[in-house]
Parts: structure tokens; C-alpha cells; sequence
């Protein structure tokens, strides 16, 4: 039986993993700073250690938790979308252009400003295609839906390993980490973080007519949810999550498939609840692989993505195997 | 008189640019069973779906409480029909208490909850199904019947004054065919519920439905009260295969020649 208390209680456990999270961020790294010096420098001392966990930690774990939290929720809402377990963020090709654009990008040597801008471009572009080919004849089903992205996706693939191959050798690095997800290439954390807040606000008032959706569209409309339209707010709402993720911190794989999964695991399906607390879960997750990635082998730094793969793989097998069968 | 719960007006549904169904005039009211007769691909299912508001008509229109349902926000369509679905397909783990309170959905705000009184609505649907205490139980672990009985229980819990069921006997065995008619009449009988059940057993039909539509697939229909229109001649031309009639107390028997 699902309930407001259960809910609340489980969202706060969560917000205090984000908690913990941050405060592991703030003071972990390759100069050490006390949690009471981490402490005044939130509370606005300012001048020695508080300049490195204002400027440079917490900005960059902020970002860290929003891109995080936007996976997560993008991936929550595509597997209710696509009714498929399996479906995660970048299913529908939204990476993939905007891997387009990134690359295009940093291979003309732009700015980093110019990179951002190219990749949610990208990332737009390949939403487009993808919506105006799979509604053709206006009756979008899951199926034609995922084939469509899938096959946008591979072609994105091709066009991004063809500007790899003829990239000079200097930009190959920064290609790759971008390709990898990397947050130390975000240069801002607002904006992630208020795409967040949005959509959140957007998502939640639809919760319980999406636990519908997730068991077939014509039982859903039966029960009095307009389905059409409630398809199309999800679609662009998960893609353009998804966009603002990518375009803060490259394509960071793994969270918007596994956190979803955890959550639902750990609490069932309600989407309530699965998508506030894959939201927290998937920004802990983000926030806690990043610290380990610029302190595993300080001073150089590792990609987050590969990190959020190699935490969330076991956890997520371990999870699995508790299952009662 | 009251105004029907479900009215057609010259209705035609179509399926792949062909008219299954044509000028179809209709009327359930309270308390009223109606079943849906045919063969396999007649478009029994489609005509039921259209009725239900999940498919637009190819022409006319279907009414609910004398209003055009295809003006009705939804939700407020929801709170006056229910529909029963052929397949139930569940991508995602569920249990069995949860999946019944979906029913609930049309009569909640949208920043409420299930409350203990919609909790109770759902048990004793699940109790009326035969379903008590397996409502903590997955749904994927249900079998074919019981997964039946679960949607037949969503249903009741949705309460709504008219029943669209299609094919509600399917995986089920005797006893609980028998049950399900008997539950769904009751709901007629008591509530003033109204019943449209698309059937494939006649001597069924005629025992616990008031009226048959009988759908040719061609266009045509024919409707009228059981005991004219549920004959061996008629039934022998709608399924093309000769039935023979056999009346026992009141009921009516059908056997394929």
C-alpha cells in the first residue's frame, strides 16, 4: 500500500546520502581542507582553504549532483515512455547529437562556451529528428519510437567516430573525455541545477497518471489519463533533461539506466516516489563518483563515467541477487 | 426515465480503411446487459474500444449520460465507464493490492493519495474476484486466470455506473466464468449498473444478458432481445456453421452440428 509517510521517510534517508555526499566532496581532494574550515567557508568566511571548496569543489559538485539528479529522472521517465526496463536517457539519440555538436565543436577549436552551445544544438537536433520521424503518420508506438532513436543514435555514433578518426592528435583527449562525461569540463552549475528544479516541478504532477501509463496506454486512457499528450510532455521533458545533462558534462553513461532500477528494487514502482528519490539517489551517485575521480590517482583525474559504471555495476548485481526470485 | 448510460448514433467503426460496423443505433441503460456477438475478426473488440472512448468513429457519435463522450475530459469519461482490456501486459513489477487501486485513479486530485477508505474499496473487489489474501503477492506471479480475475477487480474498484468487458471470460475456468457473470449481474441487478460483454459462448450470452448485438463484420449488425435473436438459425449464420438448440427450463443450449 503506498503512502505519503513511507515516501517521506525514504526521501529523507535519500537527502541525507545527498548530504553526506556533498560533505565527502567539499572536503576530499588533493589539498586537504578540515570540515570546520569547509563549514566557515560555507557560513562566508572567506580568504585560504575556503576558496578552494567555494570555488572550485562546491560548483563543481553542484553540477555533479544536478547532472546526476537530470539522468536519473531522464531515465525514470523514458522507461515508463517506452515501457522498457532497458531504456535509459541516451536510447533515443539525444547523446548522440549532442555528441555530434561537442565534437564538431572542439574539433573547429571553439570555446568551451561554443562547445556547450553545439551540443544542446546537437542534442535538440537529434530530439527533432527523432519526434518528426517517429510520429510520421501520427501514432507513435513504443516500438517505432525506440527504433527510431536507436537507429539516430547508431548514425550519430558513425558520424561521431568519423570526426575521431580525423581528429589531429592533440584534441583527441579532450574528445574523449567529453564522450566519457567529465565534470571537470562544466563551467557552470546553474543552469543544470535549474533544469533540474523545472523539471522536477514539470514531472511530479503527473506522477501517479505515469504509474498508469507504465502498465499500457490503453488501460491508462480507460482510467481517464490523455494519453497522447501526457506521451509528448514526457518525451520532450526526459529529452531536454537529457540535453542539459550532456551539454554541463558529456555523456556520463550508466546513471540514468542503473539509478532507476536501484530505486525501484529498493522501493517499488510508484513514481511518486521513484522519481524524487531517483533524482537524490542519481545526484549522490554522480556527486560521490566524481570525488573518487579526482582523487583515485590525484593529481590526475579520472572520467566520471567510467566510475559511476564501475560503482553502480555491483551494486546493482548485488541488488539483483537479494531478489527474491 | 433517466437518459441511457451509453447511446450510439449512427455509429460506424472501421478497421484498415474497412467498415466493420455501419449506422449503428444503440442504447444501454441502467441496469441493462447487452452482449456482443461475432466471429473472430467481426470487430467486436474495435467496436467495444470505441465505445470506450479509445479509438475515435470512422462517423456518428457515442454518448455517454446523453453527452457527447468525445467532448467529456477524460477523467470525467472514466467516472462513467469502465473498460476490461483483452491483454494485460506488465513491463514493471507490481502487487496485487497496488495494481487495484489504479481503479482508484479517476476519483482522486491530482496531488492525492489512496486513503484507507479507497484501500477498502479495493479489498473487497479483490474478495468479490476470489482474490483475498494475495494482495501483497507480485502480480508476474499470478497465473493466466487469477491475472484476469486481478484486472476484473481494478474494475470494480474503478465503480463506474457502466461496464465495457472484453471477453471477461478468457483463462478462466467454470467456476469462475460462472462467477464473474453471476458478480456482473448482481452489479446490474443491485447498482443499476450497465453491462456490454463481448462473449463467444451463445448459451452464456442468453443466460445473462437481457439483449445480443450481433456484429456480421460486414457492416452489419442486428440487435434485439436474447430469446428472439439468440436462435439456432440466426447464430448458425453469424458464426457459418450449422448449430443446432436445445431448451432446458428457460435456458438454451448450442450444439455444433
Amino acid at each position: 500500500m503506498p503512502s505519503r509517510q513511507r515516501a517521506f521517510l525514504i526521501l529523507c534517508g535519500l537527502s541525507l546520502l545527498a548530504v553526506a555526499s556533498f560533505a565527502l566532496a567539499l572536503t576530499v581532494g588533493s589539498f586537504k581542507v578540515a570540515p570546520g574550515e569547509v563549514l566557515a567557508a560555507l557560513f562566508g568566511q572567506e580568504g585560504g582553504a575556503g576558496d578552494v571548496v567555494m570555488q572550485l569543489r562546491l560548483p563543481r559538485a553542484l553540477a555533479g549532483f544536478a547532472c546526476g539528479g537530470l539522468l536519473a529522472l531522464a531515465g525514470a521517465l523514458m522507461q515508463v515512455l517506452l515501457r522498457n526496463p532497458l531504456a535509459d536517457p541516451y536510447v533515443l539519440g539525444i547523446s548522440g547529437g549532442a555528441g555530434v555538436g561537442a565534437m564538431f565543436a572542439i574539433l573547429l577549436g571553439w570555446p568551451v562556451l561554443g562547445i556547450d552551445g553545439l551540443a544542446f544544438a546537437g542534442a535538440l537536433g537529434a530530439m527533432f529528428i527523432v519526434f518528426g520521424l517517429a510520429h510520421g503518420d501520427g501514432s507513435w508506438t513504443q516500438t517505432r519510437l525506440l527504433l527510431t532513436g536507436v537507429i539516430v543514435a547508431a548514425g550519430c555514433g558513425a558520424l561521431v567516430a568519423l570526426m575521431l578518426a580525423i581528429a589531429p592528435e592533440h584534441k583527441l583527449r579532450g574528445m574523449l573525455f567529453w564522450l566519457m562525461g567529465d565534470l571537470g569540463q562544466s563551467s557552470n552549475w546553474w543552469p543544470p541545477l535549474l533544469a533540474l528544479g523545472v523539471a522536477l516541478l514539470f514531472a511530479m504532477p503527473f506522477a501517479r497518471e505515469l504509474n498508469l501509463l507504465a502498465r499500457g496506454m490503453m488501460q491508462a486512457q480507460a482510467l481517464g489519463v490523455a494519453v497522447d499528450r501526457l506521451r509528448l510532455a514526457i518525451y520532450l521533458l526526459a529529452s531536454l533533461a537529457t540535453a542539459a545533462s550532456v551539454t554541463t558534462a558529456g555523456s556520463i553513461g550508466f546513471v540514468g539506466l542503473v539509478v532507476p532500477h536501484l530505486v525501484r528494487l529498493a522501493t517499488g514502482n510508484d513514481q511518486r516516489l521513484l522519481l524524487p528519490a531517483s533524482v537524490l539517489a542519481g545526484g549522490a551517485l554522480l556527486v560521490l563518483a566524481d570525488t573518487l575521480a579526482r582523487t583515485l590517482i590525484a593529481p590526475q583525474q579520472l572520467p566520471v563515467g567510467v566510475l559511476t559504471a564501475l560503482i553502480g555495476v555491483p551494486v546493482f548485481l548485488f541488488l539483483l541477487s537479494r531478489q527474491p526470485k | 426515465m433517466s437518459r441511457p448510460l451509453l447511446e450510439t448514433r449512427q455509429l460506424a467503426v472501421e478497421i484498415g480503411g474497412h467498415y466493420v460496423v455501419d449506422r449503428l443505433d444503440l442504447s444501454v441503460g441502467e441496469g441493462e446487459r447487452l452482449a456482443i456477438l461475432g466471429r473472430n475478426g467481426a470487430g467486436k473488440s474495435t467496436l467495444l474500444s470505441v465505445l470506450a472512448g479509445l479509438r475515435p468513429p470512422a462517423a456518428g457519435a457515442v454518448l455517454l449520460d446523453g453527452e457527447d463522450a468525445a467532448l467529456i475530459p477524460p477523467r470525467d469519461a472514466a467516472l462513467r465507464r469502465a473498460w476490461l482490456g483483452q491483454f494485460q501486459s506488465d513491463p514493471f513489477g507490481s502487487s496485487v493490492l497496488e495494481t487495484a487501486l489504479t481503479g482508484r485513479h479517476p476519483h482522486l486530485g491530482r496531488w492525492d493519495w489512496e486513503s484507507t477508505r479507497d484501500a477498502e474499496l479495493a479489498r473487497g473487489a479483490l474478495k468479490a474476484v476470489g482474490l483475498e489474501g494475495m494482495e501483497k503477492r507480485q502480480i508476474h506471479t499470478l497465473s493466466g486466470g487469477e491475472r484476469q480475475r486481478l484486472a476484473i477487480a481494478t474494475l470494480l474498484t474503478q465503480a463506474a455506473p457502466l461496464y465495457l468487458l472484453d471477453e471477461p471470460l478468457s483463462h478462466l475456468d467454470l467456476n469462475h466464468q460462472m462467477a464473474v457473470l453471476e458478480l456482473f449481474a448482481g452489479t446490474a441487478r443491485d447498482c443499476g449498473a450497465g453491462v456490454v460483454m463481448v462473449l463467444h459462448d451463445p448459451a452464456l450470452a442468453h443466460r445473462f444478458c437481457d439483449r445480443a448485438l450481433l456484429v456480421y463484420g460486414d457492416g452489419e449488425t442486428c440487435c434485439g432481445p436474447v430469446d428472439d435473436i439468440l436462435t439456432a438459425d440466426t447464430l448458425s449464420t453469424l458464426y457459418g456453421y450449422r448449430l443446432r438448440q436445445l431448451d432446458d427450463a428457460g435456458r438454451r443450449c448450442f450444439i455444433p452440428e
